[in-house]
């Protein structure tokens, strides 16, 4: 029998323990610092160690794939350590994006050579496609394919300049097209654009008469896509829930801390009050998030897609809402370049975006509750007068 | 047959019971009588005193074959005695017998209970509380005012906090009894909320008497027996999870259905929102429920309590705001009052119109601990923040200013 939901097993208890020391000890606040200035942005060693020696970029993936064969509950704990300590690395692009997309997509050669080589971080992957919106069945790229060759500009591209293949999602004209290119072929233009959070880049992807190996089209791209939304949706929401509750123990510790008019200013309801709704917040959005990967892993539970919807719509506003309020608890020094404060407010706003923002969502649960709500409905009573 | 210890004989024990004592048909007393008799009644109770010394997650299975066999729920008949009063009771009754005979008829109902915490001049500072108990011969004398005593009127026993030494610190000079309710010295009085409704009590005592075998805990340990009561209260208060969509949500979504033509795109979001704060609310309380271990009501009870007071007002100002002039219409400010556990309870009662939940909802964020309260609570229990700096807590009771 399955574990009922929100059962936490041991070994994902260990999953979390372990990277969490692994990120103590390799990707501290220095190293992040480092990586954002550095050529690819990510540490291509420290992420091939991620897949070898932790397993944690293919947890749901099958084991005949090079994957753990877990579940995206699984892979979801990992996101969330690796959010909390601001892992620089195509965490969205390769193992939330590309990877799903790439399990779902049928059995192929180079389908099948390739996922084992992402599982492992030995490569990377960008999905390039219209990111910034929820999946609604239209590729919202502006690319389009006449067979294998590919031509488009898509602008906002994360995780793209330092990948070593595309998957890219393109129009055809019997609906949507995934296909691998390689960034360095004929007609491949991939740009790293200056990016508002420097630990996970933007770039813009110009294709111009590319070649691709197709992988899948109609309606087998269509599942593909949903999958790798979906699956992406709920490890981002799992992301923001670590940034969120790495940003509070942080933000208690210093509010202990920090001492003004002769007290700690925890003491201070005013600080101490802005911090409970600050772990109200990371409360909600953490049952959001796992239900959210639970909802994607068994279909049966809830509708994945409005379980994601829920998910996003919620730990976008509560991640953003608590590093707002953490640079704010912190006073003069969570302004400075100095303070981490400022990397965590950046990727929450980036985290918030993408995907599609809180509002979207919000309209995806309003098609989905309100508007097929059934006719015999119980109405409260009104008084009148 | 031996007790039942797994899920599944826990549910079979249950039908057994509701098999010979048919909710339909047998009177509410000898159905809860019943499940008492075979430890059903708090499952995480010790044998003998309602229950079968199991983890206390399993009562939902008890709860979920009663109420499919139509049956009532203890906690809805009984909410105080029931959810407060029977764990007070069994963590610091000392005499066995005697806290035998008062959880049977909390159980079944016969008897129903009340808390004697708040004071006029104690709300959230209840440990300030002024009400006095001093002792004589084998009894207690009690004088002194409580407020916002729900279900006082119908009440037999009161969960009675006093002050039995006022020239120590205020946490050290309280001792917790369990008062009968029918005597002399006690006067019940109805205290109107803004609904017109009289939901609460005013208590006054005048020479009550308490015999010192009705005395949980040590005389001046009186906080730690209330803070068991009142982790009990926040549990309660905001543990209560449904289906997806009941609840004040539900209301909201079938007053929406109803009125297309006052349907904006605004107002769309909001409800969107609303319903969204309350799936995730649910599912919180759902995994609180699979991760809290067998014990005592943890931090979890007041985050619950918060999110579900805050939640309640906003989704009925959503109605209001919904239903336009409509909202502005009220059928009457007479005073009413109900007889039993449940009459004059305004979210108890399936006949209260929206516009009286919209007014009672503003109580939600002042009963049990306010709002307030809850966030220092979360931050100082919960994250371990510093308390305020206080001028309160090294001085005699008697010495510290109130008004």
């Amino acid at each position: 029998m399955a574990d009922a939901e929100f059962t936490v097993t041991s070994e994902q208890q260990e999953l979390r323990t372990a990277l969490r020391r692994f990120c103590e000890r390799t990707h501290d606040e220095a190293t992040v610092r480092r990586l954002m200035d550095s050529d690819d942005g990510f540490d291509r060693a420290l992420w091939a160690r991620l897949g070898t020696e932790l397993g944690a970029l293919a947890l749901a993936v099958p084991e005949d794939l090079g994957g753990a064969g877990g579940t995206v509950v699984d892979q979801a704990v990992a996101a969330e350590e690796l959010g909390a300590a601001l892992v620089t690395g195509p965490l969205l692009g390769t193992v939330g994006l590309a990877v799903p997309a790439l399990v779902a997509a049928p059995a192929s050669g180079p389908r099948d050579a390739l996922l084992p080589e992402l599982a492992a971080g030995t490569r990377t992957a960008a999905l390039v496609a219209g990111l910034f919106a929820p999946y609604d069945g239209a590729t919202a790229a502006a690319v389009s394919a006449e067979g294998g060759v590919l031509s488009g500009v898509a602008g906002h591209v994360p995780d793209a300049a330092a990948a070593d293949v595309l998957l890219v999602v393109a129009d055809g004209p019997e609906g949507p097209v995934l296909a691998l290119v390689e960034p360095g072929s004929a007609g491949v233009t991939v740009v790293g654009r200056g990016s508002l959070d420097p630990t996970r880049r933007i770039a813009r992807v110009e294709l111009d008469g590319a070649a691709g190996t197709v992988l899948a089209t109609g309606d087998d791209a269509d599942r593909a896509l949903r999958r790798s939304f979906r699956t992406a949706g709920a490890l981002l929401a799992a992301e923001q829930v670590g940034i969120a509750a790495r940003l509070l123990e942080r933000t208690v510790a210093y509010a202990g801390q920090r001492w003004q008019f002769g007290r700690p200013i925890g003491s201070f309801q005013a600080v101490k009050h802005r911090l409970a709704d600050m772990l109200v917040g990371v409360e909600q959005a953490r049952t959001a998030a796992l239900h959210a990967a639970w909802a994607v892993s068994d279909p049966e539970l809830d509708d994945p897609d409005l379980a994601v919807a829920i998910a996003q719509a919620t730990c976008s506003e509560v991640a953003y809402r608590v590093a707002a309020d953490a640079v704010q608890l912190h006073g003069g020094i969570g302004f400075t370049w100095e303070h981490p404060a400022h990397l965590y407010y950046k990727r929450a706003v980036a985290d918030a975006a993408l995907l599609g923002s809180a509002e979207e969502y919000r309209e995806r649960i309003a098609a989905a509750v309100l508007d097929a709500l059934p006719a015999d409905l119980a109405v409260p009573r009104v008084a009148i007068g | 047959m031996s007790p039942p210890v797994t899920a599944d004989e826990v549910e079979e024990a249950t039908r057994e019971v509701v098999r010979r004592h048919d909710p339909r048909t047998v009177p509410r007393t000898e159905l809860f009588g019943a499940l008492y008799d075979a430890g059903l009644a708090w499952v995480h109770h010790p044998v003998g005193l309602g229950g079968l010394g199991l983890a206390r997650g399993l009562q939902a299975v008890v709860d979920a074959v009663v109420t499919d066999a139509g049956g009532d729920q203890m906690f809805a008949v009984n909410p105080i005695g029931y959810g407060m009063g029977a764990p007070t009771v069994v963590e610091y009754g000392s005499d066995r017998e005697l806290v035998a005979r008062w959880l049977r008829p909390i159980a079944t109902g016969e008897e129903i209970w009340c808390q004697l915490f708040s004071e006029p001049g104690a709300g959230s500072d209840v440990a300030g509380l002024a009400t006095s108990a001093v002792p004589d011969g084998e009894d207690w004398v009690v004088n002194g005012q409580k407020v916002w005593t729900t279900l006082a009127h119908v009440a037999r026993w009161g969960m009675l906090v006093a002050r039995t030494d006022p020239d120590v610190a205020k946490h050290r000079g309280l001792t917790y009894f369990v008062i009968d309710m029918d005597q002399p010295g006690v006067e019940v009085r109805p205290l109107r909320q803004m609904t017109g409704q009289a939901e609460f009590n005013e208590v006054y005592l005048h020479d009550a008497r308490v015999p010192d075998t009705y005395r949980l805990g040590d005389v001046g340990a009186g906080w730690r027996v209330a803070i068991t009561t009142l982790m009990n209260e926040r549990s309660a208060i905001g543990g209560v999870t449904g289906r997806r969509g009941s609840g004040p949500i539900g209301e909201a979504l079938g007053l929406w259905r109803a009125h297309p033509d006052r349907q904006t795109a605004v107002l769309r979001d909001r409800l969107a929102r609303l319903w969204t704060r309350a799936e995730t609310h649910r599912l919180t309380l759902a995994r609180a429920r699979r991760t809290a271990t067998a014990g005592q009501p943890g931090p979890e009870g007041s985050v619950s309590k918060l999110v579900g007071a805050e939640l309640n007002q906003d989704v009925y100002e959503f109605c209001m705001d919904l239903l336009g002039p409509d909202a502005l219409l009220y059928d009457g400010y007479d005073l009413r009052r109900g007889d039993d556990a449940t009459g004059g309870r305004v979210h108890a009662d399936p006949g209260s119109t929206l516009q009286q939940r919209f007014l009672r909802s503003r109580a939600n964020t002042i009963e049990g601990g306010t709002s307030e309260v809850m966030r220092n609570i979360l931050g100082e229990r919960v994250l371990g923040l510093p308390g305020e700096p206080r001028s309160d807590s090294d001085r005699p009771w008697k010495e510290v200013p109130r008004g």
